[in-house]
């Protein structure tokens, strides 16, 4: 019996990837319920990081306080940003909402060399050398975008490059009843 | 009419696919000399189809026939000749025809070159091939046809993309592909002992060249596509851990373990599962390629296209090939079964553990790639995995086959004993030792461990090629004479080549991980910038430039050592007219010792934010990779699978034959 098992070892294993390829193929990056959805935004954390920028220090996070902004975490690493890329840069030159940059465990050379490479949508970025404030909010993986209320609660959160559909049927009209 | 005839021809090759998969099954199954011998037309024919059918739609791409779906969207009236004949591999449509063109190539080949193998297992081989190219050619006249017509024809076309537009394209793919497709002789002859329930050691030397062929262009395409990547995407990286990278480096592990399997199974008559299986996994493992690239399921800078019918077909196909083969391999495993002792430190046990570091390897890149896939898959996000995962994995697993390659060509099969093993290569110990501990204090910045332990390992490397040609070169009485290293045979001076490459690789590695530096700076026209004591730069001026497809601003560095000027660089930056893409054109200066590597960012106020970056060694890494491939071709050319009919029963599994001038007729 443990020689069969053993022959049909590879078989088996194959199978599982086979399934899991076939769930693969009808996927979409879709809304993830996460654990912060209407809590408050762990800011905090955020604040402590070191800045990737120094031309923005007039810009903070208290400033931010009483406006709909956005969290975006990325990494120059990270294929699924560099999709999502041009359509932030076009949000941020709409100049809708303050996006900030969450910089996920990515050398601060290698994240100048993407932004001026792609163009920089960002009102600022921080650094999370260390992974630690993705950890505190909940990341999984880069990119994901967070959606953050007056009230500093996180509204919405995307898994996944963002697509001009999910901005224009989900981001916008959530922002636009947000900002009333 | 070029496209229809191409059409045509593609149908017809696949006509000449179906016969070469049935008639020769039905000729062993009814023990048919005469519809066996029908594979050779069959493949010949199916060649020479195909063959039509590519060079047809490389016509329409020529002549600009717009009319042509795939040229409208893939070709432009000014893109240059070469890039317009590389653009017919340059989609989806294409590239599958190009595989077809390989596989239809290789089958003719084994054809052609067959001709001393027992009748039946030919027949066998070959009709397995004619059963694997069904497949495609259904994939490609169902779901994609190059030949599709659109209408009405636009004027012009949209133009090939402008990463692609490049002389790597020319090359990268067929040499890929070359490498991909020709695991299916390996895979076939798998299917073919399996059903016979043959794995002795002449099954093994029938394999073997194939392999080790297929094996080195494998090695040869994903070099250039790290080599092209390396200069066109700007950011000076020359590997990523992007999943069509992954996709094609796995079969280049699995491949790996599978010629060193290949030499146990030939010379000693062990590892037979391991080598099935192996075979089996390395063309598996393209196939899974093919349908990362083509399916949409991950998100690279490769892939295709996406179309989830096609996805569909190709995860149809894979479950017929991949999991038919891996029933076939648990139905017959017990057939395969054959082992001769050997002792815990033997070749074999090295051989052994090389397999299984490579297949662990190819799982870590397997988890990591796929591991987006399967988190989707439950619900639970949609992530990136990068190179921090990769690296952490991968180089704890390499450390272990790199001390051990070393060792293995030394070692004796069954039973090699300890200590006489380290005395002979205590020197080649002791120098790496030193050099890797020393080399790094003449450096100017910090000392890293990690850079001696690199170091240390490619010196190791080295020396254990140094070692087994030192030994080769010594006369029975004790003399050194070069000229004995003449009477090794090919094989032994691939594998030695290949290692020798290795060490290659991991220096430049090694070295352009540790030392290079990175500026990132606003230059305008006359700053000078210190890259190093001694050695500045200096923008001298912006010209704008006319390419045939593009317009180009072009930056002129003038590279200034001791006040003289030594040389020049000159990064562009590209605004292709057709699809309106700007493309960041690096600035090289190459040498041995390394490279410096100038790209542009954005333009502010009159000048340009600068990436300069020196790249000490780094042309070691792929110099090291084509001796790899090399020592492939090499291993493959060996006399011993050039003599003619071989009596099969009479060849022994401890072929003492190895020796050139040998060739029996």
């Amino acid at each position: 019996m443990s020689r069969w098992l053993k022959a049909g070892l590879p078989l088996l294993f194959f199978l599982v990837i086979a399934w899991f390829l076939l769930k693969g193929l009808d996927r979409n990056p879709r809304e993830i319920p996460s654990p912060l959805i209407n809590r408050a935004a762990p800011v905090a954390v955020l604040e402590a990081l070191p800045r990737l920028d120094d031309r923005a220090q007039a810009i903070a996070f208290k400033d931010l306080i009483g406006q709909v902004w956005l969290l975006n975490v990325w990494g120059s690493w990270c294929s699924g940003c560099q999709i999502e890329h041009p359509l932030l840069n076009r949000l941020a030159a709409e100049k809708l909402i303050p996006i900030v940059g969450l910089a996920w465990k990515d050398a601060p050379a290698q994240s100048h060399e993407w932004l001026s490479r792609l163009g920089d949508p960002y009102t600022m970025v921080v650094m999370d050398l260390q992974g630690k404030a993705a950890i505190e909010w909940g990341v999984y993986g880069a990119p994901e975008t967070f959606l953050i209320d007056k009230n500093n609660k996180v509204r919405y959160k995307h898994v996944g490059p963002l697509s001009l559909e999910i901005i224009d049927k989900e981001l916008r009209p959530l922002i636009a009843s947000l900002k009333q | 009419m070029t496209a229809e005839l191409g059409h045509l021809a593609l149908a017809l090759a696949m006509l000449c696919g179906i016969c070469l998969a049935v008639f020769p099954s039905l000729g062993v199954w009814r023990r048919d000399a005469r519809l066996m011998a029908m594979a050779t037309p069959a493949a010949y024919w199916q060649l020479l189809l195909v063959l039509l059918a590519f060079v047809c739609l490389i016509e329409n791409f020529i002549n600009h026939d717009f009319s042509i779906q795939l040229v409208a969207s893939h070709s432009n009236r000014d893109l240059p000749f070469w890039y317009r004949v590389a653009a017919s591999w340059g989609s989806h449509e294409g590239s599958m025809l190009l595989w077809i063109l390989m596989l239809a190539a290789w089958t003719a080949a084994l054809a052609a070159l067959s001709g001393h193998l027992p009748q039946a297992m030919r027949a066998r081989v070959l009709a397995v091939l004619g059963a694997v190219s069904i497949g495609f050619y259904l994939f490609a006249l169902l779901t994609s046809n190059p030949f599709e017509r659109v209408v009405p024809a636009p004027i012009n076309g949209r133009d090939l993309n402008p990463l692609l537009q490049d002389p790597g394209m020319v090359f990268h793919p067929p040499l890929l592909y070359m490498g991909y497709v020709g695991f299916s002789v390996a895979f076939a002859f798998a299917i073919a002992g399996l059903i016979e329930g043959r794995f002795d050691s002449a099954w093994a030397r029938w394999v073997r060249p194939w392999t080790n062929v297929a094996w080195g262009f494998l090695s040869l395409g994903i070099c250039l596509g790290s080599f092209w990547a390396y200069y066109e995407l700007g950011w000076g990286g020359w590997w990523f851990w992007d999943p069509v990278e992954n996709a094609s480096f796995m079969p280049w592990l699995t491949g790996t373990a599978l010629i060193h399997s290949l030499a146990v199974t030939e010379k000693r008559g062990n590892f037979r599962s391991w080598t099935v299986l192996l075979a089996i996994l390395s063309f598996s493992l393209s196939l899974l390629g093919t349908f990362l690239v083509r399916s949409g399921v991950l998100t690279s800078v490769h892939a295709f296209a996406t179309d989830p019918t096609r996805g569909v077909f190709i995860l149809m196909f894979l479950c017929i090939v991949i999991g038919g083969s891996l029933s076939l391999y648990a139905a017959r495993a017990h057939s395969v079964q054959a082992s001769q002792a050997y002792s815990l430190l033997s070749r074999e046990s090295i051989l052994l553990a090389n397999n299984i570091l490579m297949v662990v390897a190819m799982f870590a890149v397997l988890l990591g790639t796929l591991y987006p896939l399967i988190l989707d898959s439950l619900d639970m996000g949609k992530i990136s995995v990068g190179p921090p995962y990769f690296d952490a994995v991968f180089v704890p697993l390499m450390l272990p086959a790199l001390f051990l390659m070393a060792v293995g060509p030394l070692s004796r099969w069954r039973d090699t004993p300890v200590l006489p093993l380290a005395q002979r290569m205590r020197w080649a110990f002791a120098a790496s030792l030193v050099i890797a501990l020393l080399l790094p204090l003449t450096a100017d910045s910090d000392y890293k461990p990690m850079t001696a332990l690199g170091l240390l390992m490619a010196f190791w490397v080295a020396g254990g090629v140094a070692m087994a040609a030192f030994e080769n070169m010594k006369t029975p009485s004790g003399a050194v004479d070069l000229s004995r290293l003449a009477l090794q045979p090919g094989s032994w001076w691939g594998m030695q080549l290949a290692h020798l490459g290795v060490a290659a690789f991991v220096l430049g590695v090694t070295l352009v991980n540790s030392y290079e530096i990175e500026i990132e700076k606003k230059l305008s026209p006359g700053d000078v910038l210190k890259i190093e004591e001694g050695l500045s730069l200096r923008y001298a001026e912006t010209t704008a430039r006319q390419g045939p497809n593009y317009e180009a601003i072009q930056v002129r560095f003038e590279l200034i050592r001791d006040q003289k000027v030594v040389g020049e660089l000159r990064p562009e930056k590209r605004r292709y007219k057709a699809s309106n893409m700007v493309m960041t054109e690096a600035g090289i200066k190459r040498s041995v010792l390394g490279d410096l590597y100038i790209s542009l960012g954005e333009a502010v106020d009159g000048g340009w934010v600068t990436r300069i970056q020196k790249k000490p060694a780094v042309n070691w890494i792929w110099i090291g990779v084509v001796m790899i491939g090399f020592g492939g071709f090499w291993a493959a050319a060996d006399a011993r699978y050039r003599r003619r009919r071989v009596n099969s029963l009479r060849a022994s599994p401890s072929d003492a034959s190895s020796k050139i001038g040998k060739v029996s007729g």
